[in-house]
């Protein structure tokens, strides 16, 4: 039993509504309670889709448990084909029907319906979201890739297959455009794009294409791989967000192609690679960046900012299980330990711990950001409704990376202007306890009173940590100089020379500690 | 009156927890269950804005499902290590999920054991939540029915008291106060309290009225312990809540009079507010789709003061007596559905066409999308709307997406 308040996935059969509710001609028919119908807001009111997802859910109540839900199960499935007439159907439980056991694939192979039907065995009680989008997609790939491929006449345009995009993703939309117009540019067709706007009859089209190309490992690896054992369809490893990892998956796919791509590395058009470069980039060398996401984004966001910003990776972590392996390789490169986790307090109490300047997390980093007045771009789901702007916004390519650039800076960007408000802040313009505009109106970063109003001769008690004896102390000038300490860094500040007094068994904090600890934490 | 079985897009009595936890403020629900439960709440709650909510769930897991003594265990280890960090908590509930009912777990058990331990710092108490057991606003009427038996007693010779049952907002709480005071019920009691240290007494001499439709198991516990319920329609509008306190009044032996001059300018008033949206709304057609067990009241309001028309009013289960006095008051003829079969309904609500649907949050953008209007109709469970001072409130939340509508030229 795990105490969860907040969680990063959903079960896993809301990872096969994402395929489903992504493809087109496909209904999944769940066994499930009422309450299992809310995920149905989740595409409806966050991904705001036009139409309720492709689901029917048989909704058995206690009385039905006596009797017969296996007969609802079956008219519910053969109500819902005679309705939606699908070209294919999946079939599966919810974490409730797993429990009552009826075997829902069983159940829809007596019905006898003349389209193909997927059965699905998720395991609620082990198994969460990405896995259950993972397993779905190569379950339908599976059955309804069709026979082996045709031989490729010579000659004939390449072309591969997009594969992972779904609903509820991240940016995944706009992905998909921008790393299809991408291949255009290479000359390289896009055959079909699945689950997102596939059809049945598409995916039975997969085989056409000379290889695959995984955009998000976290749910196409697995169909990847089988289509690789069986059509002999190479697929690609790099992800292509940010211009670095973009310029290594246009050489990835020149090769596997078979085309040149010299022309098009040449003409690279992306505007971060200049940014960052450009002189008013300088004060961004070495923030402390804390990344945290879906393995696929927390990878490539920590390459991103070491390599293309010249910020410090000071945490890297994952909710993702199943990728802890990549994540953990990915971290020894920055000189961290990866962070494994879906508790979301141990993220919280992590990312405290590093004192870092700008989070990359999921919404629940923006979040935890916000309480610790630090600033935070989001990089990864879980999604909120703020993750599909009405505008064009890809992660994924050049373009990609000019999004990266502008939705991490920008937070940043604003604390710079805090930091010369900052500057000023002893002149009477300036109300010293205006919270920072880029952190909204709820955010309270800096508790620290002005020193103009600090009583000179209170001492403040601070929190000691728990190894140290009695509290350690302010000294009324120490308190005085910490005031005039810029105040989107003062916390870092004030915690800093705390631990230091702490940790020498210091009692009272004069400015001469202050300056002790700056020169000791001093990069 | 149509029943219909099908498919049901109602939600589980779960979702209560993120208005009840709002409402008794050193309460903690714990719902033990499965990782779906744990995203549902979340879901519904929208926008996580408390790190560290006054609810959680201790998601069952593959080790639990071998064996119930582990299950047992395990339960009691997670609640240990809550208490410990949270030593602000006065009462826990366990709440029943669907995977706990269906496995047998059984929680009220758990909740003595562990009340055994905790008591007198922390009581645990436990009701079911679950979707095969509850709808929606079932969870509260759970939630309610399970506080009942630990109400201290009060004894059969005290004086007459009231008690307001159903969670209502606070300012809403606090308005009924005054009223009850300028009409001369001095002795007014809620439930749920704000406070579980603040539990009102019930005995034979309390009266008391349901200020919401759904409280059916909680009405039913109150009466075992002697309690009196007082007829009425429910406090939506401002007849629903004229009828709401009048009923109080004279049950409490209050002159006609005396009430007339307290609620008479408070009435004048939101009847004026309430003008505006009537002129908006009068012979607009809506349509309910079964939700909160507040669909008849609400359609009653609707038609009655702001002159709706009523096209199709679904709810989720029909609740006869302590619904009669809003049935009766409902045009002749109007159509009720209860139960749900969301496809067919789907299909009757797009040939009717109607100006206003009122639906959940799965529904509410497919069918905009479609042409038609819509409300959603959780907001009427967060939002403040019974009493008089709220009445224009709840007229509005109807006005605002046809006023909207009407705006946008794109
Ligand atoms: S319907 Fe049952 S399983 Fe689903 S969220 Fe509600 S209690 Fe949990």
């Amino acid at each position: 039993m795990q105490l969860t308040l907040w969680t990063y996935e959903g079960p896993p059969h809301v990872g096969a509504m994402r395929v489903a509710t992504a493809m087109r001609g496909v209904h999944y028919v769940l066994h499930a309670p009422q309450g299992d119908t809310y995920a149905d807001l989740l595409f409806t009111m966050i991904e705001r889709l036009p139409q309720r997802p492709p689901v029917t859910y048989t909704t058995f109540q206690a009385r039905d448990l006596g009797g017969d839900t296996a007969e609802l199960f079956k008219n519910a499935a053969r109500d819902a084909y005679d309705r939606f007439k699908p070209q294919a159907m999946m079939v599966g439980a919810s974490c409730t029907a797993e429990l009552i056991q009826d075997d829902p694939g069983g159940l829809a192979r007596a019905l006898d319906l003349p389209v193909p039907v997927v059965a699905l065995e998720l395991p609620a009680y082990q198994k969460k979201e990405n896995w259950g989008a993972a397993e779905t997609f190569y379950q339908m790939v599976r059955a309804l890739a069709g026979a082996a491929p045709r031989e490729r006449a010579a000659g004939a345009q390449p072309s591969c297959n997009l594969l992972g995009p779904t609903a509820l993703g991240f940016r995944h939309r706009d992905d998909v455009t921008e790393i299809t117009a991408l291949l255009g540019k290479l000359g390289i067709r896009v055959n079909v794009t699945a689950p997102l706007g596939a059809s049945p009859a598409d995916l039975a089209r997969l085989g056409d294409a000379d290889f695959n190309v995984v955009l998000y490992p976290e749910i196409a690896s697995q169909a990847a791989n089988w289509l690789q054992r069986n059509f002999n369809q190479p697929y690609t490893r790099t992800v292509p967000i940010g211009v670095g990892a973009t310029r290594d998956f246009i050489v990835e796919v020149s090769r596997l192609a078979g085309v040149d791509a010299t022309d098009l590395l040449a003409a690279e058009d992306s505007r971060l690679t200049w940014y960052s470069r450009s002189v008013d980039s300088t004060y961004l060398t070495g923030k402390r960046v804390f990344v945290f996401g879906d393995a696929t984004h927390a990878i490539a966001a920590a390459r991103v900012a070491a390599q293309e910003l010249g910020f410090t990776v000071v945490g890297l972590g994952t909710y993702s299980r199943e990728f802890a392996r990549d994540v953990r390789e990915a971290a020894k490169a920055y000189g961290v330990e990866a962070l494994i986790a879906d508790d979301y307090l141990d993220v919280e109490a992590k990312i405290a711990e590093a004192h870092p300047e700008l989070v990359l997390g999921t919404q629940m980093e923006r979040h935890i950001a916000k309480r610790l007045g630090v600033p935070c771009a989001v990089i990864s789901a879980p999604v909120h409704v703020q993750d599909f702007p009405a505008r064009y916004s890809p992660q994924m390519g050049f373009e990609g990376a000019n999004v990266l650039f502008d939705t991490w800076v920008h937070p940043l960007m604003m604390g710079l202007e805090e930091h010369l408000l900052g500057m000023f802040r002893e002149d009477f313009e300036f109300h010293a306890d205006a919270a920072p505009s880029h952190l909204g109106t709820g955010a309270k970063p800096v508790a620290e009173p002005a020193a103009a109003v600090v009583p000179a001769a209170v001492p403040v008690a601070v929190q000691a940590p728990v190894e140290v004896q009695g509290p350690v102390v302010w000294s009324p000038d120490g308190q005085k100089e910490l005031g005039k300490i810029p105040f989107f860094v003062r916390g870092k500040a004030r915690r800093n020379t705390e631990k230091f007094a702490a940790e020498r068994g210091l009692t009272t904090i004069t400015v001469e500690t202050l300056y002790d600890a700056k020169a000791h934490f001093g990069r | 009156m149509l029943r219909e079985r099908g498919q049901r897009e109602v939600f589980c009595g779960l979702t209560g927890i993120i208005w009840l936890h709002r409402k008794i403020q050193d309460a903690f629900f714990l719902v033990v269950g499965s990782r779906t439960c744990a995203h549902l709440i979340q879901s519904a709650a929208g926008v996580m804005i408390f790190a560290e909510p006054r609810f959680a769930t201790a998601i069952i897991d593959e080790r639990d499902l071998a064996g119930l003594a582990d299950c047992n265990a395990e339960l009691d280890r997670v609640v240990a290590r809550l208490l410990e960090r949270r030593p602000d908590i006065r009462m826990l509930f366990l709440v029943g999920s669907c995977p706990s009912e269906v496995i047998k777990l059984d929680l009220s058990r758990a909740a003595e054991r562990l009340s055994a331990s905790f008591m007198p710092k922390v009581r645990v108490l436990n009701y079911s939540g679950s979707g095969i057991e509850t709808t929606f606003t079932q969870g509260e009427d759970a939630c309610l029915a399970a506080l009942v038996p630990i109400l201290p007693v009060e004894s059969a010779s005290a004086k007459q008291s009231l008690l307001v049952v159903g969670a209502l907002a606070e300012v809403v709480e606090d308005q009924f106060r005054r009223l009850f005071t300028a009409i001369g019920i001095d002795d007014v009691r809620f439930l749920p309290p704000r406070s579980a240290m603040q539990l009102p007494a019930i005995g034979p001499a309390t009266r008391y009225l349901l200020a919401q439709p759904f409280l059916a198991d909680t009405a039913r516990a109150l009466e075992a312990r002697g309690a009196t319920r007082l007829a009425a329609p429910f406090p939506l509008g401002v007849e629903g809540t004229t009828a709401w306190l009048h009923a109080a009044a004279q049950a409490f032996g209050i002159s006609d009079s005396r009430f007339h001059t307290a609620v008479a300018p408070e009435q004048e008033r939101a009847r004026g507010a309430l003008a505006r949206h009537r002129e908006q709304l009068a012979g607009r057609r809506i349509f309910f789709f079964p939700d909160s067990q507040l669909e008849i009241p609400l359609a009653r309001f609707v038609s009655r003061e702001l002159g709706m028309e009523l096209v199709e009013v679904g709810t989720p289960y029909l609740h006869r007596p302590h619904l009669a006095e809003e049935l009766a008051m409902l045009p002749a003829g109007t159509m009720l559905s209860e139960g749900q079969d969301v496809e067919r309904q789907l299909d009757r609500c797009l040939a009717a066409a109607p100006d206003m649907t009122v639906c959940g949050l799965g529904l509410a953008n497919p069918l905009e999308a479609k042409g038609l209007t819509t409300k959603w109709s959780i907001e009427l469970l967060f939002t403040p709307v019974q009493g008089f001072n709220q009445a224009a409130d709840l007229a509005e939340l109807f006005a605002r997406p046809l006023v909207r509508r009407a705006r946008l030229m794109v």
